[in-house]
């Protein structure tokens, strides 16, 4: 099958790849181009391990295709940070012990920074509801409760 | 005199026990930059991917390779017969039995390994499982375990047949796997024979899957100029895969290096060893290229390891006061096609007989009987330790049955029936050593906490009005800690545990341990353990795990061990470190070791103010000023056989209401109190207990893997599998009493799995409590809404349609 | 978990894709992608083209036309819940469109392709039988009109044509007098429903003017419970009659029976779900 030229912006960066058409925008992030941060967890849109930032939206990118995100902005839990160091909501996992094995943590984040700016002041009920597409097998979820109103906390003073 | 507020600001400086340190993995995870097995890429590498049986019972016919290896991509394909020759068709399992690599000759479950393809990658490798084609010749099933020693049954492993002298006991059928007691029957049955009041209550304990986030996989690279191989895998007791690869193999043990690398939860799920495994180890020494498996969803719940599946029934023999006077449960355990249960190898029951529970029993027996079925093998202990799921359900389900015959509140059932706090350290009438508790004072805590008395009014106005409320009440002891290698083994390895602390000359330390975390926060809670025995601050001390190359031989980390022998491993290490020091610290302050005490972090001469020697200082000298005779440097390794395991214990109460047009449960409240000792990073054991109590919640209330007459799994996406999202999980209430174990060094029992344990039957009381004025003594796992409703419909409680 | 070897196309109009479709045997729209995704990576389906219709933006959008609202068919979940026009006017889409899967698959997964992928577990399709929506298609033909009632004939099976678009769906504006209910049992975020159901009311005063209860997962495909609506149809409605139409909408399903339920509990969850969204659209219609 013939490829094709796939060009995106990742994390600020022009990428360029040659993908097959079937290919699975997770497995380009992660084979082609070795952010490996996004995580595979069930490969059917459930467990929203694999979500990353799309053109300002939350996808889940076992379910995109690659070819799809051609001119897109894709943004994966690796640029979150910047050079004034971790984002909010990294440091309030981290502060809220709101991760343990960590495989769903980067899917959670991105999640969650992009839910932030959806709803920067939202109530628990708002939090459970608008990460409910990111499963999470350790901790129970309300440590990332706390972790995603402290973030917002944060953010709202900065 | 001593400047308490200086003392507590070195204490604080230490990050040692008892703090809420921040968790020292969060910042790679954060990042994205954890380094998991799927993670791993190496030049050349290769994709496997496995053909599967679409039958649960058959015999193979045929299989063609031929259009598979035609595919550009495409390496290998890989067979029982290609196995045949170097003798890993078949492989040991942990429990005594074997297991068919791929299938040889016949499966004997769905989606059973039938066919390898090793291909460029995982695009290639998927369509060239689509292109093996393999004829087979369908059998009879064998669904229902109950059927399993009837003599018509179908006789499932005939490699087995007439060896009737199985690994654990005589087999009394083809299809019969063992069969195993605990306890005197005589004395138990007698005791029934005269007893004031009887129960009795058969219950299932569905077969469930521990479902982690990141499925199994490895990736196996095997180097011919130096015949050495490297497998990074999910696993959660990567020593123990090195000595069974080893054995395997052929490949010296020394030239064999299992990596664990960053671990997406483990559950139970990764302490077996599997297929997809063994297969990718072989394909890497036949290709001489590395080979990555990594199973998908499907095939995780499908195939690699279940857990529970226990048929059970639970009889108590009382007084008419509610004092139980016996105790027996009988077991027909569904152990699948291949007995790969993870039990110590006596124990094919694992730690079933610790199902006298909480209460001070005079006489019990235990019987269980495993058989095989047409079902994938495994029988992992998820997030529990071995069977003592199964064991805490059976008993609180029956003991809430005879607090409900005799009237008797269900909480005061229990406190009628406890060990007493003077009684620790109690031997159970199974033979355990229960080491320490205090259940009456951690009952009345919860209690009052909840306001016991209130909410039994309330649901009594409840139940006036036709509605549904139930309070639960699940007051457990775990046995967890595996455990003294007098009775505990895995393939002949005794299950101590090991620590190996290096203290460098600047003062900072490294430490290895022969665990493994999986979320646990090892590099954490060891570091800290470290900190409070050497006095060094645990920002300073670096925790390695996983890797055999450099770590000590450990059996890994499950059954909640860890800390119970791990963690005393490394408290006993840092104690022989310091025991050094302090003879260094003599020579240096120029007194008798004698005269020396420990204060924090310091040596000091006891009664001289300002004579002393930080442990920093101490650390430089061993390396070059150590007392005449003693060998320099700081270090220290410990292989801690522990002389007991621990015992954990909690009360839990849940409460609930019941949608009676749906049959929807709602958790209104859940409060859990645990007791795990000392306590050694509080928010990190509140964590665990988060998780724990919502494995629990995803157990009681939705997981199953159900079959149908064909033995088709149905529903192994996580559609079907109930994974609780943000939405379903309840908040959850925690708290705690403190009561250390007498044996342990730091007097710490284990936390992770109790929540997990104590939670489920704590939900089945309370779905069977809202119910229990209706003469509803129990309710099978799961409760979901569509079981619940139809336990409604059965009663005629639902609007009339 | 890997999807067959396909042709990618992207189309760039309606006109383009309904060519595309004529030109490529056998091809598939691509919408969301999330039913049509996941059955390619079991391979149960294995077209050998996808048209990529994502970049269709006559296909987007939600516009006002008088008392009705014209849904582009490539409007997402999100933009369902987002839009004020709907929120305003149009309250049981808005409804719908929360409980459906969840928020990443929102924000992909489109109305059209959910309106004709023909899962029965699909929402909306049992959402545009209560609204009593037209479909607006285009073909090779040119565009035709149709109404929600009767395009859906089976699981996956609708009166689509072939190279045949859904371009727009129309929908009226809820007026004085008339509400909408929406009530759905799921086992948890992300699942289909075990039952759902929609319900549109017009009040003429007390008494019930008309009324349209749709049923989604009970049957294989979205249907209304007929017998029910004519026992309201006409009467002031209370809980004796609601009752009885719950009893109609009973013998209305014909479920498949699954780890969801067996057909004896999803019928009473249809019948329970229609019940609460008729008290719910009363209460909405009368003010």
């Amino acid at each position: 099958m013939t490829k094709q030229h796939v060009a995106f912006k990742l994390n600020g960066k022009q990428v360029d790849v040659l993908v097959e058409p079937r290919e699975l925008l997770v497995h380009t992030i992660r084979e082609s181009l070795s952010l490996t941060g996004t995580h595979i967890g069930c490969e059917s849109s459930h467990c929203g391990a694999c979500t990353v930032d799309l053109d300002g939206k939350s996808v889940k990118s076992c379910t995109v295709l690659a070819v799809q995100a051609n001119g897109s902005e894709l943004k994966t839990v690796e640029g979150l940070a910047d050079a004034e160091g971790l984002h909010a909501v990294q440091q309030a996992f981290i502060e809220e012990h709101g991760l343990q094995c960590g495989f769903c943590t980067p899917g959670m984040l991105i999640r969650a920074y992009r839910f932030l700016q959806e709803n920067p002041n939202p109530t628990e009920e708002e939090i459970r509801w608008g990460m409910s597409g990111n499963l999470c097998r350790c901790t129970g979820y309300q440590n990332i409760v706390k972790a995603v109103q402290s973030a917002a906390q944060t953010l709202q003073k900065a | 005199m001593d400047n308490p507020t200086e003392q507590q600001d070195r204490e604080d400086t230490l990050k040692g026990v008892g703090c809420s340190r921040r968790r020292k993995e969060d910042a790679r995870f954060v990042q994205g930059t954890g380094r998991y097995t799927d993670d791993i890429k190496l030049p050349g590498m290769l994709f496997a991917d496995m053909v599967r049986s679409p039958y649960a019972h058959a015999r193979i016919k045929s299989i063609n390779k031929e259009k598979a290896l035609a595919l550009p991509g495409v390496h290998a394909v890989l067979t029982a017969d290609d196995l045949k020759p170097l003798n890993l068709h078949w492989m040991p399992t942990l429990a005594g039995d074997v297991q068919a690599v791929l299938a040889d000759e016949k499966v004997h479950f769905q989606y059973q390994e039938v066919a390898v393809v090793i291909a460029d990658d995982r695009y290639i490798a998927a369509d060239a499982t689509e292109l093996v084609e393999v004829e087979y010749e369908e059998l009879e099933v064998l669904v229902d375990p109950h059927r399993a020693m009837d003599a018509d049954a179908p006789i499932l492993r005939e490699d087995l047949v007439g060896k009737m002298d199985g690994a654990h006991s005589v087999r009394v059928h083809d299809n019969h796997i063992f069969n195993w007691q605990a306890g005197e029957k005589d004395a138990t049955d007698r005791v029934f024979e005269q007893a004031e009041v009887t129960v009795k209550q058969d219950m299932y304990y569905p077969r469930v899957h521990p479902c982690p986030m990141e499925t199994c996989g490895c990736v196996a690279s095997y180097d011919k100029i130096n015949e050495h191989l490297t497998v990074h895998l999910t696993s959660q007791a990567p020593h123990v895969v090195r000595t069974v690869v080893s054995m395997l193999s052929g490949i010296p043990e020394s030239r064999v290096r299992i990596v664990s690398p960053d671990i997406g939860g483990g559950f139970g799920n990764k302490v077996g060893i599997y297929p997809g495994y063994v297969v990718s180890i072989v394909a890497s020494i036949v290709l001489g290229v590395p080979v990555k498996w990594v199973e998908d969803r499907m095939e995780n719940i499908s195939t690699t390891a279940f857990a529970r599946d226990y048929h059970m029934t639970g009889e108590i023999a009382a007084d008419s006061e509610g004092r139980i006077k016996a105790l027996r449960v009988n077991v027909l355990a569904d152990h699948g096609a291949f007995d790969a249960c993870a039990d110590p190898s006596k124990f094919p029951a694992g730690l079933m007989h610790i199902c006298t529970g909480s209460y001070d029993i005079p006489v019990a027996h235990l019987n269980v009987d495993g058989v095989y079925t047409n079902k994938a093998p495994g029988g992992v202990a998820y997030r529990c330790s071995f069977r003592v799921t199964e064991a805490v359900y059976v008993i609180e389900r029956t003991i809430d049955v005879l607090a409900q015959k005799l009237g008797i509140d269900k909480a005061e059932i229990r406190r009628r029936n406890f060990v007493k706090v003077e009684q620790f350290p109690y031997k159970t009438c199974l033979g355990w050593e229960l080491d320490s508790g205090d259940y009456h004072t951690a009952l009345e805590k919860v209690l009052n906490a909840v306001d016991y008395e209130s909410l039994r009014r309330e649901q009594q106005e409840k139940r006036a009005q036709g509605e549904l409320m139930g309070i639960g009440l699940c007051t457990f002891t775990e046995i967890v800690g595996a455990g003294p290698s007098r009775n505990c083994d895995i393939l002949g390895v005794g299950m101590f545990d090991s620590a190996e602390i290096r203290v460098h000359p600047t003062g900072s330390i490294i430490a290895r341990m022969g665990t493994i975390t999986q979320g646990q926060g090892h590099q954490t809670t060891y570091a800290q353990i470290i900190a409070s025995e050497l006095g060094i601050s645990s920002d300073d001390i670096s925790i390695e795990e996983g890797d055999t190359d450099t770590a000590p031989y450990g059996l890994g980390t499950y059954g909640s061990r860890s800390t119970p022998v791990g963690g005393a491993a490394t408290a006993v290490a840092a104690r022989k470190i310091r025991a050094k020091a302090q003879k260094i610290a003599a020579h240096l302050l120029e007194v008798s070791e004698n005269d020396i005490e420990w204060d924090i972090d310091r040596f000091k001469v006891k009664g001289v103010p300002g004579q002393e020697k930080t442990m920093k200082e101490v650390a430089w000298a061993a390396y070059n000023n150590v007392p005449e005779g003693m060998e320099p440097g700081l270090e220290a390794v410990d292989y801690y056989d522990p002389p007991n395991f621990t015992y954990p214990f909690g009360i839990y109460l849940c409460v609930v209401d019941i949608d009676k047009s749906t049959g929807e449960t709602s958790v209104r409240r859940f409060y859990a109190l645990d007791d795990c000792g000392t306590r050694i990073n509080p928010m990190i054991i509140e964590g665990q207990i988060h998780g724990g109590l919502t494995e629990g919640f995803a157990v009681a209330m939705g997981q199953e893997m159900p079959f149908d007459e064909q033995g088709n799994l149905l529903g192994n996406t996580l559609m079907d599998y109930f994974v609780p999202t943000f939405v379903e999980t309840p908040h959850w209430e925690t708290d705690y009493t403190v009561t250390p174990s007498p044996h342990h060094p730091l007097g710490a029992k284990g936390v992770a799995e109790s929540p997990h344990v104590g939670s489920i039957p704590c939900f089945t009381s309370a779905i069977v409590d809202a119910f229990s004025h209706l003469d509803v003594t129990h309710m099978n796992m799961p409760h979901s809404a569509y079981r619940v409703w139809q336990k409604v419909h059965e009663l005629g409680l639902d609007s009339p349609v | 978990m890997i999807p067959a070897q396909f042709e990618y196309h992207k189309a760039t109009s309606i006109q383009d894709a309904i060519a595309q479709l004529g030109a490529h045997e056998e091809s598939k729209l691509l919408a969301g992608g999330h039913s049509l995704l996941p059955m390619m990576k079991l391979r149960f389906a294995e077209p050998p083209h996808l048209i990529d219709i994502n970049g269709i933006e006559e296909l987007r959008g939600i516009r006002l036309d008088g008392d009705t609202i014209c849904i582009g068919a490539m409007t997402t979940e999100n933009e369902l819940i987002q839009s004020e026009i709907l929120q305003q006017h149009c309250p049981l889409l808005v409804e719908a469109a929360r409980l459906v899967a969840d928020p990443q698959v929102r924000n992909r997964g489109t109305i059209g392709g959910d309106v004709v992928h023909g899962d029965p577990g699909n929402d909306h399709p049992a959402v545009m039988l209560a609204l009593d929506a037209t479909l607006v298609l285009h073909g090779p033909d040119g565009e035709r009109q149709t109404p929600a009632n009767g395009f859906f004939l089976g699981t996956y099976w609708n009166d689509l044509q072939e190279h045949e678009i859904l371009v727009e769906l129309r929908v009226p504006v809820i007026k004085k007098g008339v509400g909408h209910g929406y009530h759905k049992l799921k086992r948890k975020t992300g699942d289909y429903a075990v039952a759902a159901s929609p319900v549109v009311v017009e009040l003429d005063g007390d008494v019930c003017r008309d009324i349209r209860i749709a049923l989604t997962n009970v049957a294989p495909m979205a249907i209304r419970a007929e017998a029910a609506e004519a026992i309201l149809r006409g009467k002031a409605i209370d809980e004796a009659l609601i009752d009885q139409a719950a009893r109609e909408v009973v013998a209305a399903c014909e479920p498949a029976e699954d780890l969801r339920g067996d057909a004896l509990y999803k019928s009473n969850m249809a019948a329970e779900m229609a019940r609460r969204s008729i008290r719910a659209a009363l209460q909405q219609a009368r003010g």
